[in-house]
């Protein structure tokens, strides 16, 4: 991987897994060609441009960052400022084939919110995340007794605008309340690797430290 | 009021007087091209009116493609007019969006076909108040029926139509132009590929209509406007229109940019002189821009476009339902915003871009950080041509227009 950019308390820049474009090429490969997407949080558009060089996605996207969101549009993308709290409310029902959020849910105010406005939104939901129950987390909370900070999320607790943290285990739990489906639950190890889905999901919230979801909406 | 002026050999008696016969003269004889509408074929107002004889004069840029699949539209704002790329026959100044339009700039003229006309009820060429009622022989003065946005964009669909253009790889425009932008895309949704709206609004706010107001009055009261009959009877209010331009100009600004500029700088002297004489920078700089802009713009012209802007309300006549305005689009939109212009702010803006997606349309937003309020559109700011660069390149794309080889 290489160097970090230097991370400022507004640095939009949620996580740097972000720069690791192995996650991104996974979660478009959950996406079915000739979709509608909409990339809630897209940062500076990479995922977008991915879709976009796939046959027939339309994708849209809603950033934060005006720095992002003034990139995207320099690179011909469909992405407007706002954010996943607020804006979502202004999009139609079932408007998109797959709603994104990739590295987006532990930055918004109100996840649980958020995850039933992408239901609202779209047909299929795909959900990114750190998991916060990775070995290394609970290593580091267990023998250091800090919050911890990694390369992956190298922000202090009071700086980070990952204010939402949750473990595998926790978003599946939200998950079922919200009536919603798993089709896929993917874990990447710290090598970025996937590991076996047919694994336990006590082994996945040990070993992932990204977790990428497919989910559909609840009947 | 006797302006204190800021630039040097303005006021040589016999540069002004030629200034004004310049400008007199673009209204029946513009140094444009002009389509002319015979009564036969008139344009049908808001109002009611069948208007007729119509003239629509214009400006282009580059050329046409065979399939005439390049071209853009820009639409002027308030004070603007044809001449976006060329020197402005009345003042010689380059053309007020000659930083955007272009052979290489943004709206790359080696690429597009660019057409600008002046708006309906201007006083550039195109049918206006001080244009000549063939029914008296005199101009229309206040004759003249009050016309609206959509009025100047049939009058644009008009032209279009004449020149054979069915349809528009983009309209872009700021202000009032943004507003015309929008007023395309909804009027002729099938006609418009791509749409750049620029620091606008889909209504005009009532401060907006107050700010608007206050300019009318202004008019008005001076004694040489001769309720409106100011052509017939060889008067000219002057005053009241540069006192008009002086009150719009501030709306243009911020304080930021304004105390950046000017600050309590005092003008040409040292210490303030107990009077009412200019003092400060800012009002010599106010009263040139009065000044300046009378020779170039009919007062009568002014009533009519700033009331055509506060007729503008895209919503109303969709239900009272902006994303009414634009359902089922397939216009591909990019909206524009300036953190710091208070006459058109973001707000503004981003309820367009709500009901944008709302409609389900492909729309991007981009939010400008400029302390140059509303006029940032005009200025030089980067991020704005890449911003339309960008969207534009991909627009065309996805309009299939061939990519510009390189020339060595």
């Amino acid at each position: 991987m290489n160097a970090a950019p230097p991370m400022t308390p507004d640095d939009p820049i949620r996580t740097m897994a972000l720069s690791d474009r192995r996650d991104l090429q996974l979660l478009a490969d959950l996406i079915e060609p000739g979709s509608r997407v909409l990339d809630v949080g897209c940062s500076d558009g990479t995922l977008l441009k991915i879709l976009e060089s796939r046959h027939g996605i339309d994708g849209r996207g809603i950033e934060l960052s005006q720095r992002g969101v003034n990139e995207c549009v320099a690179k011909g993308l469909a992405v407007v400022q706002g954010d996943a709290d607020h804006d979502l409310i202004n999009y139609p029902d079932n408007a998109f084939d797959y709603v994104v959020l990739s590295q987006t849910i532990q930055a918004t105010y109100n996840p649980r919110f958020v995850l039933e406005q992408m239901f609202r939104i779209g047909a299929r939901g795909i959900v990114s995340f750190p998991n916060f129950g990775h070995w290394r987390m609970r290593w580091q909370l267990l023998t250091g007794g800090r919050m911890p900070v990694t390369e992956h999320l190298p922000v202090s607790w009071y700086a980070t605008p990952n204010i939402h943290f949750c473990t595998i285990r926790d978003f599946v739990a939200l998950v079922e309340e919200l009536g919603a489906t798993i089709e896929r639950a993917i874990a990447l190890n710290s090598k970025g690797n996937r590991i076996d889905e047919g694994a336990s999901l006590r082994r996945r919230n040990l070993m992932g430290e990204q977790a990428i979801f497919l989910l559909s909406k609840p009947r | 009021m006797t302006p204190d002026i800021g630039a040097p050999g303005q006021n040589a008696m016999e540069t002004e007087t030629d200034i004004r016969s310049t400008a007199s003269r673009q209204i029946e004889a513009p140094d444009s091209q002009v389509a002319r509408f015979g009564p036969d074929d008139p344009l049908r107002l808001d109002c009611g009116v069948d208007f007729a004889p119509l003239t629509v004069a214009y400006q282009t840029y580059g050329t046409l493609n065979e399939d005439r699949s390049n071209v853009i539209l820009v639409a002027h704002a308030l004070t603007g007019d044809q001449h976006v790329a060329n020197e402005h026959p009345v003042t010689g100044k380059p053309g007020w969006w000659d930083l955007m339009v272009g052979p290489g700039k943004p709206i790359d003229t080696n690429r597009y076909f660019v057409i600008c006309t002046n708006v309906l009820g201007g006083c550039l060429g195109t049918s206006g108040p001080a244009s000549i009622d063939p029914a008296t022989g005199e101009p229309y003065g206040l004759n003249f029926p009050v016309v609206t946005i959509p009025d100047m964009v049939r009058a644009q669909a008009k032209l279009l139509d004449h020149l054979g253009i069915e349809t528009l790889f983009c309209a872009i425009g700021g202000s009032m132009g943004g507003m015309q932008v929008l007023q395309w895309a909804a009027s002729y949704p099938e006609r418009v590929f791509s749409a750049i709206p620029i620091a606008t609004a889909a209504r005009h706010t009532s401060q907006n209509i107050a700010f608007h107001e206050v300019g009318r009055q202004a008019v008005m009261a001076d004694p040489d406007w001769r309720g409106g009959r100011y052509l017939l009877e060889g008067a000219n209010p002057t005053k009241g229109l540069a006192v008009a331009r002086m009150a719009a100009h501030i709306t243009y600004l911020s304080d930021e940019a304004l105390h950046r500029k000017f600050g309590r700088n005092l003008q040409d002297r040292k210490e303030i002189t107990f009077g009412f004489d200019a003092d400060f920078q800012i009002e010599s700089y106010l009263r040139y821009q009065g000044m300046t802009f009378v020779d170039r713009f009919d007062a009568n012209a002014y009533l009519y476009v700033t009331r055509a802007m506060d007729y503008f309300d895209l919503a109303a006549d969709f239900d009272g339902q902006l994303a009414n305005a634009f359902l089922g689009t397939s216009t591909r939109f990019c909206i524009v915003s300036f953190t710091s212009d208070w006459l058109f702010p973001t707000a503004g803006n981003r309820q367009v871009v709500h009901a944008l997606n709302a409609a389900g349309a492909r729309v991007s937003f981009v939010e400008i950080d400029t302390d140059r309020g509303h006029d940032a559109f005009l200025l030089d700011e980067p991020e704005l041509f890449a911003a339309v660069r960008g969207f534009l390149d991909s627009a065309a794309q996805a309009r299939g227009l061939p990519a510009l080889v390189p020339v060595r």
